[in-house]
């Protein structure tokens, strides 16, 4: 019963694949928070001065405003 | 990890600062000149109000940036601020779905953005010019972000499952904030004439569709270009 090496070469691969791809989502998830905090600091954040500077944007994106 | 998420940033930065610029081009000549006429009638009535005097509770206001170029100045920064939020999420959206993207598909992307963000709020809450009558903002903000969030969950598990049950889920997760109902005002109206308010809806949802054809596309050719490897495409 020999260790086949294309099998085992084949198993790494496939294991680096799933590694890259979990960092990969890892990754977007951050970027998706980001997302979210920049969405929510222009849309919503709710400080006059922020709202005042961010207005005609707030208005032209269809953010509920005022 | 620090590797991708080095080129996500890319990509969105990319994609988002561009797609604001051209936004921020089609909102000053679209969208601004009609909120600056819809001021003029908010500035007559405030007026009217403090000339009867009875409105003397006037806290001192908080600053704004001066008319002109100061405030189109900012503007131009909010929309940029407004592209690169979108595109951090439009490019989170491409890595979970895991089929990669070029600009053909991100023209889908942009459609998928513009449908979640503008048109389905826009159904309950359409866009709406200084000085028009609406319910409590929080019942409004909550309204919107509940429809954004269903509206983009539907179309993605649509996409991701390709299923019956995924085009289910769309149906219902899509249908389910216009069953519950957008919150209105007690009393409808506005003090800028009708006509000038459907102008704005139209303009701002046509600018829109426009802003996130151009994000889709560039955030697609952006991914294309610096992320389309092994792990972001499963």
């Amino acid at each position: 019963m020999g260790i086949d090496m294309s099998q085992i070469r084949t198993a790494t691969q496939t294991q680096a694949k799933l590694n890259s791809r979990t960092a990969a989502l890892a990754a977007a998830m951050i970027v998706a928070v980001f997302g979210a905090v920049f969405t929510y600091g222009i849309g919503f954040a709710g400080a006059d001065v922020l709202h005042n500077a961010a207005h005609d944007a707030r208005h032209a994106n269809n953010f509920p405003c005022h | 990890m620090f590797g991708y998420l080095r080129i996500f940033l890319t990509v969105a930065l990319l994609a988002g600062i561009s797609a604001g610029l051209v936004g921020w081009g089609l909102h000053m000549i679209g969208t601004t000149p009609l909120i600056l006429q819809a001021e003029v009638y908010e500035g007559a009535a405030e007026s009217t109000i403090a000339a009867d005097g009875h409105d003397h509770q006037h806290e001192a206001e908080a600053w704004a940036p001066a008319d002109g170029w100061e405030r189109n100045a900012y503007s131009l920064g909010a929309q940029i601020i407004t592209g690169v939020g979108f595109a951090f999420l439009l490019t989170a959206a491409i890595v979970f779905l895991g089929k990669g993207a070029d600009w053909r598909r991100g023209l889908l992307w942009g459609l998928a953005g513009f449908a979640s963000f503008t048109l389905a709020p826009s159904i309950g809450l359409p866009p709406e010019l200084p000085g028009t009558e609406a319910a409590p903002l929080l019942d409004r903000q909550l309204w919107w972000i509940g429809t954004v969030v269903a509206t983009a969950g539907g179309l993605f598990a649509a996409a991701r499952l390709r299923n019956v049950y995924g085009y289910a889920a769309a149906v219902m997760l899509i249908a389910l904030p216009h069953i519950i109902g957008a919150p209105q005002p007690e009393v409808p109206g506005g003090l800028a004439p009708a006509e000038l308010e459907h102008k704005f809806i139209l303009v701002a949802i046509a600018s829109s569709l426009v802003f996130w054809l151009v994000l889709g596309l560039l955030t697609g050719a952006f991914f294309k270009r610096y992320a389309n490897e092994t792990g972001v495409a499963a």
